[in-house]
């Protein structure tokens, strides 16, 4: 099993979330985040105080998959969460050793 | 009703009374937008709070002072008033009756002492702040409306009704004198912590924009209201006062664009409300070129002025002195510049043929003015810090005041925390009633949340 875990525009969940589903991915995690990558933030002036504006708002998408669906969900994740312009964000993936379903018990695959 | 009296004119004034009281409130949102997140209650209410102490104060004995028959060379008052004595519903105010003139001055009472408290956001301790009003109104703001707005044919106020300076609305004794007091406050109570180190952005520009519109609307009843009439006076004001506005709104947002490459939202708030101040003296004066003129000058130079506190060190949080007290003296120092003579006052400004005279009379009302309201109201402040204290203490600063003073917060930012803290509450507070636990829990998560 993988741990797929992007950390993309917040106006982009939806789409990502969608396209998810659609390829049939049963469940994600979403959190709050805030980062930045190379390009840095961006600058605000508020009455000619100037302030950068390092972290921005990101949100942080978790799935695990299988390991032969991890290649596809990545690119399914990617698409969606595209937009072409600077600060997308970036999709990792790592492999898992254990899952368990809470309620049930049960472990790896079974547990998706 | 006796003669004189004009159904009109009345229900004008007492319109233009509830307008002006809105004032209040939108500066409330103007300015609470602009703070942070962790004191924006604070900012909300030391605006609210000059509604209710400056509204007793002015019936207790603040009509009196501010426009009982002069008791000393048009300097104050004298006490006939008190308690609204002797003011009977048909005792007329020129075509109006008293009590609604009285309404309408009140309402510039309340908001001034209010403007003020932009300059000492998130740090004053409120009971210091409610001490403060109350006193500066008494030795401060009836005095000077005494000078400035006081009538009596040669025998009123000093200024206004002796020396012939003309503050149509209150350029000198509500927006000098708040922006000046202003200064006066942060210099006694010293900079926020991080001031100049760490970001204070506005947490929210539409809260500021919402204040900003509110504040224009009102200001037609401050401006046109001053008219006291329903006449042709009123509506010059009314559209010098959109003129003024409109174009010191563009005269900040060019500067800004030209200085910081961008349009902003608060830029655009700012530069609107600094066209209202410095238009509000001369409204009753100037042609509506004059107005756009004066507007223009404002919105520019205003925008240029925010700039000073971070040049000569003092942290005027949310820019009274620049706004304020630079627009109130722009607006009346123009008067000597574009009074037409043609419009509410027959004196006319230097270029409309009327010479250096009234220039220089301006002139000396803002230099009075300003003078007056820093000295008094740095003693008082002094007094005030001295005594009982007027800043909270450090840890509650860097917290926000809104928990430790009103023991409230603005927003409720509690619905991951409050499930935390509940799990981790003891088993002794989890018996207690749903309702008191929510309530517990938030209050503690806005503690933690810190």
């Amino acid at each position: 099993m993988k741990l797929i875990t992007a950390v993309v525009k917040p106006h982009q969940l939806e789409a990502v979330k969608a396209a998810l589903q659609a390829f049939g991915v049963h469940g994600l995690t979403v959190t709050e985040a805030s980062g930045y990558g190379r390009q840095r933030g961006h600058t605000e002036v508020y009455r000619g105080a100037e302030y950068t504006v390092d972290l921005v708002p990101k949100v942080r998408i978790e799935v695990v998959v299988e390991d032969a669906d991890a290649e596809d969900v990545i690119e399914v994740l990617v698409k969606a969460a595209r937009t072409g312009r600077i600060g997308d964000g970036k999709v990792w993936a790592v492999p898992v050793e254990t899952l368990v379903r809470v309620r049930t018990g049960e472990r790896g695959p079974d547990a998706l | 009703m006796p003669d004189g009296f004009s159904g009109g004119d009345t229900a004008f004034v007492l319109i233009s009374a509830a307008l002006v009281m809105l004032m209040t409130p939108g500066l409330a949102f103007f300015y609470g937008g602009m703070v942070r997140v962790k004191s924006t209650l604070n900012m909300l209410v030391m605006s609210f709070i000059a509604l209710g102490i400056v509204t007793v104060l002015w019936v207790l004995y603040g009509y009196s002072l501010s426009f009982g028959t002069d008791a000393f060379h048009g300097l104050i008052g004298n006490l006939d008033h008190v308690g609204m004595r002797g003011i009977g519903m048909n005792d007329l105010n020129g075509t109006i009756p008293v009590t609604v003139f009285s309404a309408f001055q009140l309402m510039f009472a309340v908001i001034t002492p209010a403007l003020i408290s932009g300059a000492i956001a998130d740090r004053a301790k409120f009971s210091a702040w409610a001490l403060f009003i109350a006193v500066w109104v008494t030795v401060v703001y009836f005095p000077v409306a005494h000078w400035v707005f006081f009538f009596d044919n040669g025998h009123g106020g000093w200024l206004g009704d002796r020396q012939g300076v003309i503050d149509f609305a209150g350029g000198t004794a509500v927006h000098i004198n708040a922006g000046v007091a202003g200064l006066a406050l942060c210099l006694v109570l010293g900079k926020r912590i991080g001031f100049k180190k760490d970001p204070m952005r506005p947490h929210s520009l539409p809260l500021v924009m919402l204040g900003s519109g509110l504040l224009w609307f009102g200001w037609f009843g401050f401006n046109a209201g001053s008219a006291l009439a329903a006449n042709g006076l009123a509506g010059m004001a009314f559209m010098n006062t959109q003129v003024a506005t409109a174009a010191a709104m563009i005269g900040w947002l060019a500067y800004e664009r030209i200085k910081h490459g961008a349009f902003t939202s608060l830029g655009a708030a700012s530069g609107a409300v600094a066209g209202l101040v410095a238009i509000t003296p001369a409204c009753g004066s100037v042609s509506m070129l004059g107005a756009l003129a004066i507007g223009l000058i404002a919105g520019a130079v205003c925008a240029a002025a925010i700039s000073l506190k971070y040049k000569l060190g003092f942290d005027d949080s949310l820019d009274v002195v620049g706004v304020h007290a630079v627009g109130g003296a722009i607006g009346s120092v123009l008067i000597g510049l574009f009074a037409t003579g043609h419009v509410g006052q027959t004196a006319k400004g230097l270029f409309y043929g009327g010479g250096f005279g009234q220039l220089g009379k301006q002139a000396m009302g803002v230099a009075v003015v300003a003078t007056y309201s820093f000295v008094i109201s740095w003693l008082l402040g002094k007094a005030i810090h001295k005594t009982i204290g007027f800043r909270v203490p450090e840890e509650v600063e860097v917290a926000g005041i809104d928990q430790a003073e009103h023991a409230e917060t603005a927003y409720d930012f509690s619905a991951v925390g409050a499930s935390l803290a509940r799990a981790l509450s003891s088993p002794a507070e989890s018996h207690q009633s749903a309702a008191k636990s929510t309530a517990q829990d938030t209050a503690k998560t806005g503690v933690d949340a810190r």
